[in-house]
């Protein structure tokens, strides 16, 4: 197994935002987390980035085999694990293209013999980004939507991670940028067979990707678990509340 | 030839020896030595921390003016380029008798004990101008260089650009990497001409013990454009500036920028004032400064509207990195004319955490992405740079990084 998440308890401020989830991610695998606003998606995708803030109060988080619990963000980057952010911050006076080069291990200002120095230019143009313009442009400064997203990739794409985790790649971008995230995603799949967490409102974004498994948030915890063949009609036609409820039901 | 006409400048020195400046810490000027006591040369040690604050004593095609302590050890190539005229100060006061209205017009000679020991104690400096409506190509180079321990160096410096003539000075000052205590008092008068562009950049790589204490003053004539970029990225004892600049002519303009990371003890007040004198006429400063270890930094700036249709606006961004660093900013506008636009924005916070957790989710350490986040803050993009320049201040910046300065290795 790739990720294994046991009975997991996270806090924020003293507050607890996630009561106990249990999830595995096998090499190679991709799964959608769906639910409603507030039910803990972003609380689980932070918490697995490593953010301080989220404080793990118990269970664990074993990644390719070693606990992770008290890794920092940027070691668990470098053992793999990279965020999409659902909003990330512009800065100026940092450069996109640096930061991609960063990403791939390669420093943009004292670069070492054999370093890839066309990395930034090559990220870019698989998320269709024109390469030349947006490697010299402050990170994410004057971005819409959807560039944003993209700028996310072309960074995540630079780390050849094991794991991704992207966080809602689809809100706030328009069908041509839907289009070009969902393809690059899965291109990038089929040429690097990377596992995925694809955190998500939609159905149209895991049309391009089609997880092995769809998991449900809801306050917290891991409400549903089934096939994206099953579940994903039910959520469409009746929403969350009632296929939780029930689900209860029948349990 | 007599120097009697400086006589009523020595005896107005005299009487100021004593006079405090208005802000900063007060120094004892008898603590230092006025003549040089080392063989001023040029080696591969000078040339190199020469460089670092921007001027390249080897680039045959600029003009370029060198001194180290009192010796000027350079003064090159000025008589072949067309419309430029360089050399020492003392020299051009032999010269012309006519400079000697450009000389103590622009600031007082008893401002303060700083200007007076400038006047009593001069050691050279430059005078440069620009011929009407020349325009000159490549930076004019300037390096002050202070080669002696102990050493107190007052420049006199004039920079002319005359009638619809532009220019670019690029001044270096520092110190040699074997001298530890040091002063530099640099006067420096500047006059930008009717419709004339000046460009001044200044570059300042201190030691942990040099006082420094700058007295510069430009008068801007009609539709002239002054600009000055002040870069500070080493620790220094103790700074202090304040230029001024007198927008005297019609829709005359200057603005300021000053980049500066403050680290260790550095005590560094600087700041600037803008005088909207004339209709028409706009100001802006704009100032960077991140602030680390025990640095205590002030910003000063003041704009003063004083005619109709006077523009100006300042602003500082500070960032602090260590609980025991400070930053203290005072923006003041003067409005004294119902037609005057004056504007502030200052904010000082520490590195934002949002920015440093993103570049640490890339695989990024936290003290390379710390250096970055200060890079980008100070990042000149400065206007009338000169893309050599631009290139060097940054590689200045980049050390920032690199020697682990503004990252947690340094003690806060």
């Amino acid at each position: 197994m790739l990720l294994e998440i046991e009975r997991l308890h996270v806090s924020v401020e003293g507050k607890e935002l996630i009561k106990g989830v249990d999830l595995k991610i096998d090499y190679g695998e991709i799964v959608a987390v769906m639910g409603h606003n507030a039910s803990g998606k972003t609380t689980l995708a932070l918490t697995l980035a490593g953010f301080p803030q989220y404080k793990v109060t118990s269970g664990s988080i074993k990644f390719n085999g070693q606990e992770i619990t008290h890794k920092t963000i940027d070691e668990r980057a470098t053992m793999g694990l990279a965020l999409a952010f659902q909003s990330p911050p512009s800065i100026r006076g940092i450069r996109l293209g640096h930061v991609i080069s960063l990403a791939g291990g390669v420093n943009p200002w004292s670069p070492k013999p054999g370093d890839d120095l066309d990395l930034p230019q090559r990220m870019l143009a698989k998320v269709n980004l024109d390469p030349q313009s947006y490697a010299n442009r402050e990170l994410n400064v004057g971005f819409s939507g959807g560039e944003r997203k993209r700028s996310e990739l072309a960074q995540i794409f630079a780390m050849r991670p094991k794991l991704m985790i992207l966080d809602e790649p689809d809100s706030g971008v328009d069908i041509d940028s839907l289009k070009i995230v969902g393809n690059g995603l899965r291109e990038y799949f089929r040429s690097n067979r990377c596992s995925m967490i694809i955190i998500t409102h939609h159905r149209h974004i895991l049309q391009y990707l089609e997880p092995t498994r769809v998991h449900v948030l809801s306050g917290g915890r891991v409400a549903l678990t089934g096939s994206y063949g099953d579940l994903m009609p039910k959520i469409e036609s009746i929403g969350y509340e009632r296929l939780i409820r029930e689900a209860g039901k029948i349990e | 030839m007599s120097d009697n006409w400086r006589e009523k400048f020595r005896m107005q020195a005299l009487q100021a020896v004593t006079k405090r400046a208005t802000y900063g810490n007060d120094i004892d000027l008898s603590d230092f030595i006025y003549s040089g006591n080392v063989m001023p040369s040029m080696d591969d040690g000078t040339k190199r921390r020469t460089l670092e604050v921007g001027v390249d004593v080897s680039d045959i095609k600029s003009g370029t003016y060198f001194q180290m302590d009192h010796a000027v050890i350079l003064s090159q190539l000025a008589s072949k380029i067309k419309g430029l005229e360089l050399m020492p100060t003392d020299v051009a006061l032999q010269r012309y008798e006519w400079l000697r209205e450009y000389y103590w017009k622009a600031l007082s000679v008893s401002q303060d004990k700083y200007t007076a020991v400038a006047e009593l104690k001069q050691t050279k400096g430059y005078y440069i101008r620009s011929a009407p409506h020349e325009k000159i190509d490549r930076p004019v180079q300037a390096c002050l260089y202070i080669g002696s321990e102990g050493m107190l160096q007052a420049p006199h410096n004039i920079i002319i650009a005359e009638e619809g003539s532009e220019m670019n000075v690029i001044t270096g000052c520092t110190v040699d990497a074997k001298t530890k205590k040091a002063a530099h008092v640099g006067v420096s008068e500047f006059y930008v001409k009717k419709g004339a562009t000046l460009v001044f950049t200044m570059i300042h790589s201190w030691s942990d013990e040099a006082y420094v204490r700058p007295r510069t003053s430009v008068i801007v004539e009609e539709g002239g454009t002054f600009i000055s970029n002040y870069v500070l990225i080493k620790p220094v004892k103790d700074i202090q500036s304040y230029p001024t600049a007198y927008l005297a002519g019609r829709g005359a303009t200057a603005k300021f920028n000053t980049i500066m990371y403050a680290s260790k003890d550095s005590i560094i007040d600087l700041g600037n004032k803008i005088l909207c004198m004339a209709e028409g006429t706009t100001g802006e400063s704009v100032f960077k400064v991140v602030a680390t270890g025990n640095s205590k930094v002030y910003n000063r700036g003041q704009i003063v509207g004083q005619n109709r249709f006077t523009k100006g606006h300042l602003e500082c961004r500070g960032m602090i990195l260590c609980p025991t660093a400070s930053i203290t900013a005072i923006p003041e506008l003067i409005a004294e004319h119902s037609d005057t636009e004056l504007s502030h924005e200052a904010a000082i916070g520490k590195l934002q955490e949002e920015q440093l957790h993103y570049l640490m989710s890339r695989g990024i350490s936290p003290d390379q992405a710390i250096g970055i986040l200060v890079k980008g803050f100070l990042d000149p993009g400065l206007p009338g740079l000169p893309e050599r320049l631009q290139a060097e201040i940054r590689g200045r910046l980049s050390m920032l990084d690199r020697s682990g300065t503004g990252s947690k290795k340094e003690p806060c």
